[in-house]
């Protein structure tokens, strides 16, 4: 090789430069990082301390408000309303863990194996197939589906988390469908079919990892949707059954005693929303984190 | 554009189609059957195999499989095993409640959140954008029946505007009928208003970043107008989506807050007939919610081309 | 200073919370009737000039100094989004560089245009549809009746750059600003488009500043050109002065690095590090006319025959041709929907010809013409509707998955986009080692091979642990020609792979690429719409459109003596820096 060994010209290095982002955390991220992790220590203190036994019932101090004895006050049995926050927050993160682990396990490989079968003549039609299936499973909304669930079943924690894991596969399904088709036809993917890559070894080396980043936003954004949908079920009824804590039991049964005690219904609706809020802030955080729009800002 | 919609129809019809053999194959044909789950755990096997020749469960699955469908075309959902009464009267009444709930409930959603997240779009490094930005995703992490529950404490228990439950028909008296709408209506609302908002801010800043709204500058609109006349109706294409799936969630989100209010609508219907084991209603019920969700679907699917013309020609 | 239509001093911008300004003390004036070029290479600030002209500057970025324009009260700079919408409406009009995004995608043509005229109000409201369709027709828009009805999305790339053309006209303004208006264009509508800009420019006595890369262009549009680098402006002159007698070190090295025609003592093209002994752009530059570049050339003297003898070598002692396609067809079927069958696209009519082993055939065409369908199935990536494909002794487009993977050891390909073709998430050394992956080459093995093909194409073995985002454009391509050379393939196909690059970039990885050719005794396919690039590197060419081969022969040949009229267009289209300074002066 016979030409100068140098190579940036100063026009490269400045387009080095202005590629070579530092953007790490956002505050979004932050928020939603805290958010979380105080549900988390809640749930984890839970299985060590509690102010009162989850059952432990004081007849004498039922309905009380907030004191130092009850920090958030007691329900009409006289049960301590922050210990059974804290063990809802059990309930709560549980049902998202298998709700979501659920929907990512089945939606995500779905997603994958119709847009490698959208490459070929062979398969496209089963591609499309696959998607349509998915469209379908779309028009029955989490909650649709759980009660379902319940009026065959039993109603209870187990059919619930099943039920709204499934109404969160499509949704996993479309971004790793569209995530895999923009790798598939990318350049690099044409690189790596013209070294002799099998396809499923672009699938493992080249399109799971541009596809994480959009996966682990849906998993965040999903989180928050089957934290509600539990709620809401377990309001109704039909999710978690007594004597288990639940938040959204708890809310439901704090509406005879609204207009006497309505401490009875803000906290476990606080804590519902700071869950909720942190994995949206988180999902929200990350996608901005990983959008290349945001990244490739700025070009004279 | 017509093969566009006549395509369209057939995928609608063909998802129907589709719905239907999954919403009879779980009710129907998985676990047990109806006429078990209608008398309980403990019934006599008697006692089932009478219920089941009553209602025909006794045929094959596919024979009854035709016959709840070909009874839904011609507008009979069948008879309830647990009332004995047709539960097609049931689901047309209760489903004419949600309707007007859910659709009161997006106008509202979309009246608040159009100028709402525009103008934080516009104004997004003021401290106005950033607090409706914030002010949006705290509203997102609300559940409607916390929304429902705080409403009715302020605006019904403490200042007593509002009656805090209970339904009346328009025709026995809109007076009546307008102030019980008022909280269910807000508290579903409010929550869509907050995630329409952000959708509209964040479609509007994407088309503020287009080319064309910097050649409509460059031809002397300002900034603001250039939004107005170029930027909306292309900022509408994503935002009709996403009003779409609220509807369809809207829809079933209704049955809480028919619970908390004691409306008669759809939801109430599904959990009532649930808690009496009434599966054949629960059937009905499943499918009409889903027949709605796949309406919305396909409307939205025909309004893109009337708002985009580029997807009138290609599929 | 009053009299210039514009008046840009000190002109200074600085993103928000950032320390070091993007643009610095620019200055620039333009006179009435003026045609000024601003020129440089991406990221040099010539688009934030103009931006800020217009008071179309992104709000993150804060500006210092002061634009003045004539009739314009004030500094632009400083001015509100009222009274420059003002401004906008009846001094100043633009035209940016991407026609397929700058237009509205859901208003017709004739509203878009309609619409100037009534912001500007000059244009009584019955006579504005009659207007519209002179301003089409004066931008030679073919059927302007019918084109006012038209969505942007049914017009081609150069009929939406015609109707933002007479989107600025419309308002009859005193200045106009093209941000590389022909940049997305191919070449012979590029030609129609600079002429037209010329004529209409002329024809309403605007001034015009023409922001672009490509000196060629600017020749032929400008009287006068400022060259940016780095945000400042280096040096300004009449094109005559910037192109014969270049001051600057940075414009002299552009103007080297841009001359496809000229070449070094060493037949390399000249770059940045070499424009020193550039002695400026000529019909047939002589390399031993050249002084004071002697004793550079001494040193690697050396190994030059060796390799060029290599090549030589392979090419005589192989008598049928390596590769061989004839007749070869490809029709898209566009998916109708149920029953609907559309006729199909021919990407491929047709196509014979054949390579020898250590030829470089260059294989020219515009967009659409099917040069990279051709290349798609001569890799193997897809097969022909019909014809016969032969490489080696493979027959492609029958060929059997392991007949396709002995094929793509022979035959490697550089892609075009240098941000696109690598994977962001691979390190650098997993991007080069692919190719032997799938060999089943050991680790140790594969990292020895990658660390010897960096070396070979000028990047440091320090490379290997980092990723592609940490690479400039050029670095990059040199990343992707290394994965092609590692298996060390008989043939190299590259699909446009200096046409993302910058000019002073181009000429580097251009010469890095005559080296390997030579080096590694490669048979080389060159597709590219760059007539000037095919020249300087090819023996060979074919030119293509619409899917056909339209002429072939011999480099020379077929540039003295074009037989074709498509071939002499896309001859006369092609900007050569010698051609335009011809003209200009």
């Amino acid at each position: 090789m016979s030409e100068n060994p140098s190579t940036t010209s100063a026009g490269e290095a400045s387009a080095d430069r202005r590629r070579r982002t530092k953007l790490r955390l956002n505050s979004s991220m932050i928020i939603g990082g805290v958010l979380i992790l105080l549900i988390v220590a809640l749930a984890l203190v839970s299985f060590i301390w509690t102010p009162y036994g989850p059952s432990a019932v004081d007849p004498v101090a039922r309905l009380q408000p907030s004191s130092p004895e009850h920090l958030f006050g007691t329900d009409r049995f006289g049960r301590d309303t922050l210990t059974w926050i804290m063990y809802g927050a059990r309930i709560t993160l549980m049902v998202g863990i298998v709700a979501v682990g659920i929907a990512v396990l089945i939606g995500t490989p779905v997603g994958i194996v119709a847009a490698v079968f959208a490459q070929y003549p062979w398969g496209a039609w089963l591609g499309a197939v696959i998607m349509r299936a998915n469209d379908i499973l779309l028009a029955f909304p989490a909650l649709l589906l759980a009660i379902v669930f319940a009026a065959v079943y039993q109603p209870g924690t187990g059919p619930a988390m099943v039920a709204v894991g499934i109404a969160a596969i499509p949704g996993f399904a479309r971004v790793a469908r569209s995530g895999t088709m923009q790798v598939l036809g990318s350049e690099y993917v044409r690189a790596a079919k013209a070294s002799n890559r099998s396809v499923p070894a672009i699938a493992i080396v080249h399109v799971l990892p541009n596809i994480a980043s959009m996966v682990i936003v849906q998993a965040s954004v999903a989180f928050a949707i089957s934290v509600l949908a539990e709620a809401g079920l377990s309001f109704l009824g039909l999710g978690t059954q007594a004597p288990v804590p639940s938040w959204g039991r708890m809310l439901q049964e704090s509406q005879q005693f609204l207009s006497t005690q309505p401490g009875l219904a803000l906290w476990p609706g606080l804590f519902i929303a700071i869950a909720v809020l942190g994995f949206n802030l988180l999902g929200d955080g990350l996608r901005d984190r990983f959008d290349p729009k945001m990244e490739a800002r700025g070009n004279g | 554009m017509i093969s566009y919609v006549a395509n369209r129809a057939i995928q609608f019809v063909l998802a129907l189609l589709v719905a239907s053999v999954v919403v009879f194959a779980l009710m129907s044909i998985l676990p047990g059957n109806a006429a078990q789950v209608a008398l309980g755990t403990n019934a006599t096997p008697e006692a089932v195999a009478a219920l089941e020749a009553q209602y025909g469960l006794d045929q094959p699955p596919l024979i009854r499989y035709f016959d709840w469908v070909g009874g839904m075309l011609a507008g009979d959902f069948g008879t309830s095993y647990v009332t004995g009464a047709p539960i097609t009267p049931v689901i047309l009444g209760s489903v004419q409640v949600t309707g007007i709930l859910v659709i009161a409930a997006i106008i509202l959603a979309i009246v608040i959140a159009v100028p709402l997240g525009t103008f934080a779009a516009l104004e997004q490094r003021n401290w106005i954008g950033v607090t409706i930005s914030a002010l949006s995703q705290i509203g997102i992490a609300v559940p409607n029946f916390l929304a429902a529950i705080i409403l009715v404490i302020v605006f019904s228990l403490t200042l007593g505007w509002f009656p805090s439950q209970g339904w009346m028909a328009p025709v026995e008296g809109l007076g009546g009928f307008l102030i019980r709408l008022v909280l269910p209506v807000v508290s579903l609302a409010l929550v869509q208003a907050a995630i329409l908002t952000r959708y509209v801010r964040s479609a509007v800043l994407d088309v503020m970043r287009e080319d064309y709204i910097r050649t409509a500058r460059a031809k002397g609109l300002t900034r603001t107008k250039a939004l107005f006349v170029h930027g909306l109706r292309n900022a509408a294409i994503p935002v009709i989506t996403v009003a779409g799936v609220q509807l369809a969630t809207l829809l079933v989100g209704a049955v809480i807050i028919e619970q908390i209010f004691v409306i008669p609508g759809i939801g109430s219907e599904l959990v009532r007939s649930v808690a009496n084991r009434d599966l054949v209603t629960v059937q009905g019920i499943v499918m009409v919610l889903v027949l709605l969700v796949l309406v919305i679907n396909f409307i939205v699917d025909v309004l893109y081309p009337i708002v985009d013309p580029r997807i009138r020609k290609a599929s | 200073m009053d009299e210039n239509l514009l008046e840009v001093r000190d002109l200074t911008i600085t993103p928000a919370g950032a320390q070091a300004p993007v643009l610095q003390d620019v200055s620039l004036s333009l006179a009435p009737g003026e045609r000024v070029g601003l020129i440089g290479e991406s990221g040099s600030g010539k688009s934030l000039t103009a931006q800020s002209v217009m008071g179309l500057l992104p709000e993150e970025l804060r500006a210092e100094g002061s634009v003045s324009l004539q009739g314009f009260d004030g500094n632009v700079l400083a001015a509100k989004e009222k009274t420059l919408a003002r401004m906008r409406s009846d001094l100043v009009s633009m035209v940016f560089q991407e026609p397929m995004s700058a237009l509205n995608p859901l208003m017709r043509i004739g509203d878009q245009i309609a619409e100037v005229l009534r912001i500007h109000g000059e244009v009584r409201r019955g006579d504005i549809p009659g207007r519209v369709l002179d301003l089409l027709t004066s931008v030679h828009m073919p059927d302007p009746a019918s084109a006012r009805f038209a969505y942007p999305h049914q017009m081609s790339g150069g009929q939406r750059q015609r109707v933002m053309l007479a989107i600025a006209l419309a308002n009859s303004p005193r200045l106009l600003i093209c941000d590389e208006p022909t940049t997305a264009l191919d070449v012979t509508v590029q030609k129609h488009m600079l002429d037209l800009i010329a004529e209409r420019v002329a024809a309403v006595q605007a001034g015009l500043l023409f922001i672009t890369h490509d000196l060629a262009v600017v020749a032929g549009v400008c009287d006068r050109v400022s060259v940016m680098y780095a945000g400042r402006i280096v040096e300004t002159g009449s094109v005559a002065q910037i192109f014969t007698d270049p001051q600057h070190e940075y414009t002299r090295g552009l103007l080297a690095s841009s001359d496809l025609e000229s070449t070094d003592a060493r037949g390399k093209l000249y770059t940045l590090k070499t424009a020193l002994s550039y002695a400026g752009p000529t019909e047939a530059a002589d390399p031993t006319g050249v002084a004071g570049s002697g004793k550079e050339v001494a040193s690697d003297d050396a190994d030059e025959p060796a390799t060029a003898s290599t090549g030589e070598g392979l090419s005589t002692d192989t008598s049928a041709p390596l590769i061989d396609v004839s007749g070869v067809s490809k029709h898209f079927r566009s998916r109708g929907l149920l029953l609907r069958r559309r006729s199909p696209v021919r990407a491929l009519d047709d196509v014979s010809f054949s390579v020898a082993a250590g030829q470089r055939l260059g294989i020219v065409g515009e967009s659409g013409s099917g040069k990279s369908t051709l290349l798609t199935i001569l890799s193997g990536l897809d097969r022909p509707t019909s014809g016969q494909v032969r490489v080696g002794d493979i027959r492609v487009e029958s060929a059997s998955s392991t007949a396709l993977k002995s094929l793509r050891e022979d035959l490697q390909i550089v892609f075009q986009d240098p941000f696109a073709s690598l994977d962001p998430r691979m390190r650098v050394e997993d991007i080069v080692s692919e190719p032997l992956v799938a060999r089943g080459m050991a680790r140790d093995e594969r990292l020895a091979r990658v660390e010897e093909m960096l070396l070979a194409v000028d990047l440091d073995t320090t490379a290997m642990r980092r990723y592609p985002h940490q690479f400039s454009g050029g670095q990059r391509q040199r990343i992707s020609i290394a994965r092609a050379l590692v298996t060390r393939p008989q043939i190299l196909v590259a699909d446009e792979p200096v046409s993302a690059l910058d000019v002073s970039v181009r000429a580097q990885v251009l010469n890095l690429l005559t080296d390997l050719v030579d080096d590694y005794a490669l048979t080389l396919l060159f597709v590219s719409h760059d007539l000037g690039v095919v020249k300087h590197l090819c023996s060979d060419v074919i030119v293509m459109k619409d899917g056909r081969i339209v002429e072939s022969g011999s480099t020379e040949d077929i540039y003295a003596n074009p037989r074709e009229d498509y071939t002499r267009s896309l001859i006369a289209a092609t900007p050569s820096l010698a051609g335009a300074l011809a003209s200009a002066t």
